[in-house]
């Protein structure tokens, strides 16, 4: 196990969020969207953020990925400064790459094209090696059919499937996914699941996922963290010990059951505050 | 593991940011500012190079200068000439307009709920459709008794085509869940018409009635500037600027070049300012 | 389940199409937009109608050898009108395109750059382009090149501002995929900005080629000596109004033709949503 944890340290990706505070301004009205947030994330890790909607998760992942700025705070990877006092926002970039809500392919490239996007526009590879890999990759990732056609074209499942593809092809360090799945009905969110458990087992990528499904959060990750609504902060984390590769018995087992138990008071309870927060709101 | 630990941020973090906002958007502001400034400043520069270099500006050399614009602009608000011509232009547009909505409004709607109707007569409508309004100023001086009413026609052609077009759009465009909905709960179909149809096409009748007020004052602008028809007690802004073009005014071409566009911009912004009156669910947006 | 091709797939949408009413109601509706046509003009001469050229007398004189006024398909002058007008819009949409979409692109990607152009913009704007005949003709000498000015002026403001608009309504979510994958803002430019706003950019040029031909027949009526508005306006002069109805009718299919073919290019630059909507339909 030790051993296991310095090869993953070495492949990179460790993440580290220490004291994170960011504050909306929209119209001088002060919202502060997280609230001190520290957390440390293991290279190879995968860990789900739970929360209610609109808590800050995704200020959190956006932070991370460089589309926002933090007031203060700084994250690290790898212990490299990504954003900090010095540099309030992190830049982009292909060692951090996000898997959108509602996707975002390209819908004017095809699903290959899209693929091979990011190793041609940073200059690793030529066109032709870009999308031989592309190739491959859609293969191994039981995709090759569709390689030709447009995301419109496919469906929703397969888009994100193929998103994912796109961020891989990359060799990123971290992936951050902001609740990919959440518009899935059931069934084809468990196909999604495998796929990306598989896509884990085989390319060991650190994983930030955010999603408010705790049996997701529980089925997926090594570690989850249940956070409280606005202003974003941790309350309470759950250790995941089952052990992988993992499949859907699991589901019925009574190791699962309990520690659904475990988070789902603290779940609940923030989903309930989010819920009167809102009623207020709109009085 | 790093368990959270909370501390309270306010205040002071907050009103830094929100008065850097207001710079910001006052930075817009400022640009907007310098750059007419600097456009009005190289027209300047342009029209008077000539007196000041002895060769004339390529183009720009040829029109007159921002600032004899404004003095020609001076003069002109003191007669009364000027002022009918905006009036006449105002009447045309007006009939023009109104008789294009009372008739494009239905004729739209009537071309959207029914079938058989908009089998019949959508298509010659989409083969006179593409004929430029302009093209229909002869025939209609041949046709109508008086200038003025082929003034009105071609007028009325002009935005006659865009309501109706934007018409037939919206109405089709409405959401059929809308009208199950309203079925479901017992709507007849006149309720439909009126409670569904007519509402849901609104948006879509002041998009054409605002572009087809751009269009009207394009429209007589060229009528009047083709037809003449004018003298200088009035006739409208169209003839306002062909006569100061045949008169050598060119400051006065300019001036009136100015006054169609304020008055066409006048128009649409009280189209726009209608569109909020009739459709208050639009304007929480 | 192969779907059919080539032939078989066009009689087969033929079919499909027979079975409902809207072609018959179409033959329909034509055919008596001709006949109220006819009778007004020819039919009853009624009231004023009887100025109007009929169909008959339009059509007989259209395609007839020796055109009793001038103007039919085996006239040479004919097509030297339908030519200089074709030439003038192609010339102006041109211009108005290659100035007008990189202005829009870059005015909705740069913030500083709209900021600086976009009031410029909407100062000139509201100013109808026929009102700029007068300064046309004093800027540029001769016959063509204020025509050709005019329509450009037309053209380049639609298509500047629908493609500032097209810009506007791409998803930021694609702008941050393509920050993610590692693209410098060049590369989004190319990659995000121009694709994301062709949909837009398209309408808007079928509107501009409208617009375009709206204000050369007007350009052309005021100062010109060949092209279709010209054609017009001079028989309307020399009183021969069957050359004018043959103007109109050929300026409305020119027109419209111009317009197809902007659209089949945007569909065939647009193949992903040509494929997407096929896709919805199903």
């Amino acid at each position: 196990m030790q051993k296991e944890e310095t090869a993953r340290d070495a492949a990179g990706g460790r993440l580290s969020i220490r004291n994170v505070t960011k504050i909306y301004d929209p119209e001088g009205v002060n919202v502060m969207a997280v609230d001190d947030c520290s957390m440390d994330i293991a290279a190879g890790e995968v860990c789900m953020i739970v929360g209610p909607s609109g808590c800050g998760k995704t200020t959190l992942l956006n932070a991370i990925a460089g589309f926002h700025s933090i007031t203060t705070g700084e994250i690290y990877l790898d212990d490299q400064l990504l954003c900090g006092p010095s540099k309030p926002q992190a830049s982009m970039g292909a060692d951090r790459i996000v898997v959108f809500q509602h996707g975002a392919l390209f819908p004017w490239k095809t699903l290959l094209e899209n693929v091979a996007y990011g190793p041609i526009v940073q200059g690793s590879m030529t066109k032709e090696q870009a999308h031989a890999l592309g190739k491959v990759m859609l293969e191994e990732a039981g995709l090759s059919d569709v390689a030709d056609k447009y995301p419109g074209e496919v469906s929703s499942g397969m888009a994100r499937r193929v998103e994912i593809v796109r961020a891989l092809i990359n060799s990123p360090k971290v992936l951050l996914l902001d609740e990919p799945y959440r518009a899935m009905d059931a069934l084809t969110k468990s196909i999604m699941h495998e796929s990306l458990l598989e896509v884990y087992d085989r390319t060991k990528v650190t994983i930030f996922f955010i999603t408010h499904d705790l049996e997701e959060a529980i089925f997926l990750g090594d570690r989850v963290y249940v956070m409280t609504t606005r202003p974003c902060k941790l309350k309470k984390v759950v250790d995941v010990n089952i052990p992988r590769p993992r499949d859907y018995k699991i589901l019925s087992s009574e190791q699962f059951r309990l520690l659904v138990e475990e988070a789902k008071e603290a779940v609940h309870e923030e989903a309930l505050k989010a819920f009167q927060a809102g009623e207020r709101e709109l009085a | 593991m790093t368990e959270m630990v909370q501390s309270g941020h306010d205040g002071p973090v907050v009103v830094r940011r929100s008065r850097l906002k207001k710079a910001l958007s006052n930075v817009k502001f400022w640009r907007g500012l310098i750059a007419i400034c600097v456009f009005l400043g190289l027209w300047e520069i342009g029209s008077r190079w000539e007196s000041w270099f002895g060769v004339a500006f390529p183009y720009v050399g040829l029109i007159p200068a921002p600032s004899a614009v404004g003095l020609a602009a001076t003069e002109v608000v003191t007669k009364i000439g000027y002022w009918t011509s905006w009036v006449d232009s105002f009447k045309r547009v007006f009939v023009g307009f109104m008789a294009a909505m009372i008739l494009g409004i239905p004729f739209g709607l009537a071309l959207a709920v029914n079938k058989y109707f908009r089998g019949i007569f959508f298509p010659p409508f989409e083969i006179l459709r593409p004929i430029p309004p302009l093209a229909w100023v002869p025939a209609s001086l041949i046709f109508w008794p008086t200038n003025e009413m082929s003034i009105a026609f071609v007028t009325f052609l002009g935005a006659f085509f865009t309501i109706v077009i934007n018409v037939l759009g919206g109405a089709r465009a409405i959401d059929v869940r809308y009208l199950r909905a309203a079925q479901s709960m017992g709507a007849t179909q006149w309720d439909l018409f009126y409670k569904i149809i007519l509402p849901g096409t609104l948006p879509s009748i002041f998009t054409g009635a605002a572009v087809g007020m751009g269009i009207t004052w394009e429209v007589v602008l060229a009528a009047e500037m083709i037809s003449g028809g004018g003298t200088q007690a009035g006739g409208g802004l169209g003839f306002f600027i062909w006569n100061s073009f045949m008169g050598g005014s060119l400051e006065q071409v300019v001036v009136g070049m100015i006054s169609i566009g304020i008055a066409g911009y006048l128009s649409s912004s009280a189209v726009r300012a209608l569109g909020d009156y009739f459709m208050p669910w639009r304007r929480l947006f | 389940m192969s779907k059919p091709t080539g032939l078989a797939y066009f009689w087969y949408t033929l079919e499909q199409r027979m079975a409902t009413p809207t072609p018959y109601l179409t033959m329909f509706g034509l055919s008596l937009w001709i006949f109220t046509y006819w009778l007004l003009c020819e039919g009853l001469e009624f009231w004023r109608f009887g100025k109007i050229p009929g169909p008959v007398t339009v059509l007989t004189d259209w395609f007839a050898r020796d055109p009793f006024q001038g103007i039919s398909i085996f006239k040479e002058e004919y097509y030297i009108h339908i030519w200089s007008s074709c030439r003038r819009i192609a010339i102006a949409f041109c211009i108005a395109t290659g100035v007008g979409v990189p202005l829009g692109l870059f005015m909705g990607w740069s913030k500083a750059f709209r900021d600086y152009t976009f009031p410029i913009l909407e100062v000139l704007r509201p100013i109808p382009p026929l009102a700029w005949v007068p300064l046309a003709i004093l800027m540029f000498s001769g016959f063509e090149t204020p025509v050709i000015f005019l329509a450009t002026l037309a053209s380049l403001f639609v298509t500047t501002l629908n493609t500032m608009l097209g810009v506007d309504s791409i998803d930021e979510e694609y702008f941050r995929a393509a920050g993610c994958l590692g693209s410098s803002k060049w590369q989004i430019f190319t990659n995000v900005v121009v694709p994301g706003a062709l949909p837009f950019i398209f309408t808007g040029l079928q509107i501009s080629v409208g617009v375009a031909w709206f204000s050369l027949v007007a350009a052309e009526m005021v100062s010109g000596d060949y092209g279709l508005g010209y054609l017009i306006v001079d028989s309307f002069m020399n009183n021969v109004t069957v050359p004018m109805v043959i103007g109109m009718l050929t300026l409305g299919l020119v027109g419209w033709g111009t317009s197809v073919m902007v659209r089949q290019v945007g569909r065939q630059l647009m193949q992903w949503q040509v494929k997407e909507l096929a896709q919805q339909d199903r």
